[in-house]
């Protein structure tokens, strides 16, 4: 194992961070192939999925590379165990119906493209550049996507509106991790390497407040209260039983090669 | 130099997996050739989409390709900066697209395209694709995610047929 500095290591676990936010919300999405509502949303999930999951292993492939001593994309992404993974709760809760997707997905996406733009304006690593500007192009299809929906569910029937708006009071108390600093991303914007993503926060809130109203939906942003943990490998219940799907196949049959 | 000429043309018999007629040299997914002294080669790749699962195939269609040529010694590196862009998609090869029932991508309907109807750029009615079957330019998109990453799905109005739609990633 090589053996990383205080700087190498908030990098490294930064980057784990974003790699595990993508591959599980990946892995959420994935389950809902074969058993979308309509087939053309079923396919555009498993596109998004797909996205996600390729910038994934973006992100694991430079981690391995900054954590060295035989780590690879695979073993990063299968293999630790769940206090390992450093991703945002929101991304590692359940489906739900579409309409809860929808909201969990537009919530991670309205983030998303505000967080790469401003990686990839600001971030003084040069791969986390480039893998933000690649994935950038990307989340502003997902962005467009999510709003879409949010805005036909919510502003839809009695029964999708019901529907769009329990899934926005459930999922609200997890939409302030964003913003709720990781030490390893506080080290990083003091070591000037990052930008403060709360510099971004009042647009976020601004973008979604906006898309909120436009779907008849209400939430008080400000006001909910925040569950965190995630980015510091505490999570929820939820979580275990993704990984036990997830790490299945790897943990039962070590070394397979497809 | 003559010989790296010659590579770049051997690359051109390399198919796109999913849309065979068009190469990965048409693609723009090769970005650059270089041959070393001792005979190797280094090509340098560029990913269209980040998930997309071609890329392998793409990589071992080179491999393969330049080892029927008699290049064994060849390094593929891949070139996330900068970012695969539509822009790079030859001429021929959209022609070859259209031909193949593909519409090739065009500007006005990126996700930068401003249609001037909503504020955040949504629920934009997508003009100037024209129907690969029928040429009509009477066609509204079904959903932006279609038969692979890369597509967007369509249906004219016209003739009634769907198809696919080469989704713009501009610079």
């Amino acid at each position: 194992m090589r053996v990383l500095d205080k700087n190498q290591l908030a990098l490294r676990d930064f980057v784990l961070h974003q790699a595990d936010n993508t591959l599980i919300l990946a892995q959420r999405l994935c389950a809902w192939c074969g058993h979308g509502p309509v087939l053309e949303q079923d396919i555009a999930l498993s596109n998004i999925a797909l996205d996600l999951l390729g910038q994934a292993h973006h992100y694991y492939d430079y981690a391995a590379n900054l954590t060295g001593g035989g780590a690879t994309a695979d073993t990063l992404a299968m293999l630790r165990p769940e206090r390992a993974y450093k991703n945002l709760l929101l991304v590692e809760l359940p489906n739900g119906d579409f309409g809860q997707t929808v909201a969990r997905q537009f919530f991670f996406d309205a983030y998303h493209v505000l967080f790469l733009e401003q990686l990839n304006k600001h971030a003084q690593d040069l791969m986390l550049r480039a893998i933000a500007e690649k994935s950038l192009k990307e989340a502003k299809y997902h962005l467009r996507w999510s709003s879409e929906w949010m805005i036909r569910l919510g502003d839809g029937t009695d029964e999708s509106h019901r529907r769009m708006q329990n899934a926005v009071d459930l999922l609200l108390p997890y939409v302030g991790e964003f913003f709720l600093l990781a030490d390893y991303q506080e080290e990083l914007i003091a070591a000037g390497v990052l930008a403060d993503p709360r510099d971004f926060q009042s647009s976020w809130s601004a973008h979604v407040e906006e898309i909120l109203s436009e779907a008849r939906l209400e939430a008080n942003l400000q006001q909910a209260p925040m569950q965190h943990g995630g980015k510091q490998g505490i999570h929820t219940e939820h979580m275990g039983y993704l990984l036990t799907e997830l790490q299945y196949m790897q943990r039962t049959y070590p070394g397979l090669n497809w | 130099m003559e010989a790296i000429q010659d590579i770049w043309n051997y690359l051109e018999e390399v198919p796109d997996p999913e849309i065979p007629v068009i190469s990965v040299v048409d693609l723009g997914v090769v970005r650059d050739i270089q041959l070393l002294d001792d005979g190797g080669l280094i090509v340098t790749i560029t990913p269209t989409y980040s998930g997309c699962p071609a890329m392998n195939e793409i990589q071992m269609g080179i491999r393969l390709k330049l080892l029927e040529y008699g290049y064994r010694h060849v390094q593929i590196q891949e070139q996330l900066s900068p970012a695969w862009t539509t822009d790079w998609l030859s001429e021929s090869g959209r022609e070859k697209m259209q031909a193949y029932g593909i519409a090739p991508p065009i500007a006005a309907v990126g996700p930068e395209a401003d249609l001037g109807r909503h504020p955040r750029g949504l629920f934009q009615e997508e003009h100037g694709v024209h129907c690969p079957q029928c040429g009509s330019q009477e066609t509204k998109v079904v959903s932006q995610f279609g038969s692979t990453a890369c597509k967007a799905l369509y249906q004219c109005e016209n003739c009634l047929e769907p198809f696919d739609y080469f989704k713009c990633h501009p610079q």
